[in-house]
């Protein structure tokens, strides 16, 4: 067996540095709630572990004149206790808070939801509704990415050796502008996603939606971005005709698997129900802004 | 294979140890301290049996490696009584019967503490949410939830003293 090493760097350079020059899987360690798990399991079998916790920056977040930066290690307790950002966007903080226990929670993280690259993932739909991007730090140098293009498939990412996700951007909402993330699980608490959708919408004055983003989650290899149901709320208001198009329109967007949490009709059903009822919390919340 | 050296603050006292990179917190604690108040049950951070205190915050000890405790500030089970003296939580887990076979009871009684740590006014609900990620197969959970309300219900009457 390959012998494993751990380091904490303190700071992004040096990260990458022991990254890129892992002879084998280098694996960043945020909370480890995932790959302490496939560690244990021997489904995961790194050669680096690479903490990056004690980076400067890597926990915390900032509040900008036009967006919010987050920490990519930063616990969901922390994101959870953050008032501008709830506020700002809720369906978000809904999203991460949903993962987990209290002791999950103490220590998971965006970043690490994201690069589990988990169709089901509960954090990512809404970050991706809200035009969120990530900086990746690398070998040669920075880059910013939406993200959207991170996950690739089940537990694969478009990340380089030697990248990883050091923060994420959030632009702060326009007016009426918010968002709503739901997931459906057959019982009330720690589950894993049979469907996950999230809406983002902005509205005029006069409740006419002008701009729509619906996220689908766990129901494809990836997180899928729903233009039809979009382009079925845009110009419209929320009345049944408008639901029924958003409805039909997720429906047709899914191409999920049956396995023990679902079948594929079944999940095809609750995305549309979802997407209904995700989007009448996010008008909602939108027209009280 | 280089063993790390770890210092920390484990239960208020400084403790320095020696680990191997893959081991977990949990590791640690049982084999090289013997400290075996925390238990292990599923080693997937689903039960909670493993529940400690990480600078403020319950973390399950299973998913941490021993060598992110570098600097840490921890509290176990080990921890809680003051002395003879017990906390309010663990008298009233005696005195409400809220375990049967006592294995999840150190990760309750940590969990508990660190609800009552930031609220010593939570609602039922809110215990019980908070409570959800520690499992206990004897009890039917409604005796653990009397004992911390309940305990909570002491330590309001000592903080208004």
């Amino acid at each position: 067996m390959p012998s494993l090493s751990f380091s904490a760097p303190t700071s992004v350079d040096e990260a990458v540095k022991i990254l890129a020059g892992a002879p084998g899987l280098a694996k960043v360690l945020a909370g480890g709630t995932d790959l302490l798990v496939q560690l244990r399991s021997g489904r995961m079998k790194p050669e680096v572990i690479v903490d990056t916790k004690r980076i400067p920056g890597m926990i915390g977040i900032r509040e900008e004149a036009d967006q919010f930066v987050i920490g990519a290690s930063t616990p969901g307790a922390v994101v959870f206790e953050h008032k501008a950002l709830t506020q700002a966007w809720p369906g978000i903080v809904e999203g991460l808070d949903l993962i987990g226990s209290e002791q999950i929670q103490g220590r998971a993280s965006l970043a690490g939801n994201l690069c589990n690259a988990s169709p089901a993932a509960d954090s990512v739909p809404a970050l991706i509704a809200a035009r969120a991007t990530c900086v990746i730090a690398g070998p040669s140098g920075k880059r910013e990415a939406p993200v959207e293009s991170i996950v690739t498939g089940p537990g694969r990412t478009s990340l380089a050796k030697g990248e990883f996700i050091v923060e994420f951007h959030l632009p702060k909402p326009k007016p009426h502008q918010c968002d709503a993330y739901l997931r459906f699980i057959p019982r009330t608490e720690m589950d894993i996603a049979v469907v996950g959708c999230a809406v983002n919408v902005t509205l005029d004055n006069s409740g006419v939606c002008t701009d729509a983003r619906v996220v689908l989650g766990a129901v494809a290899p990836t997180q899928i971005i729903c233009e039809e149901s979009a382009k079925a709320l845009i110009g419209h208001r929320l009345d049944e005709p408008t639901l029924a198009a958003l409805d039909a329109a997720a429906g047709r967007a899914c191409n999920p698997i049956t396995d023990k949490r679902g079948t594929i009709e079944y999940r095809i059903k609750v995305a549309g129900v979802l997407a209904r009822r995700a989007a009448k919390i996010a008008f909602e919340r939108a027209g009280a802004r | 294979m280089a063993k790390h050296h770890v210092s920390t603050i484990i239960n208020g006292e400084p403790v320095e140890f020696l680990c191997e990179p893959q081991q977990t917190l949990l590791d640690v604690l049982r084999d090289e301290l013997n400290l075996t108040g925390s238990k292990e049950g599923c080693s997937s951070g689903d039960c909670g049996a493993c529940t400690v205190i990480v600078d403020g915050r319950i973390a399950c000890s299973c998913l941490m490696l021993g060598a992110e405790a570098e600097g840490r500030k921890i509290t176990t089970v080990e921890g809680i009584a003051q002395g003879d003296h017990l906390h309010p939580v663990q008298q009233k887990f005696l005195e409400h019967a809220a375990l049967q076979c006592g294995f999840c009871t150190p990760g309750f009684i940590v969990a508990a503490k660190a609800l009552l740590d930031e609220n010593l006014n939570p609602t039922e609900e809110e215990t019980r949410y908070w409570l959800a990620g520690n499992l206990c197969r004897c009890t039917g959970y409604d005796k653990i939830i009397r004992a911390v309300l309940d305990a909570a219900a002491v330590m309001r009457q000592e903080a208004a003293r």
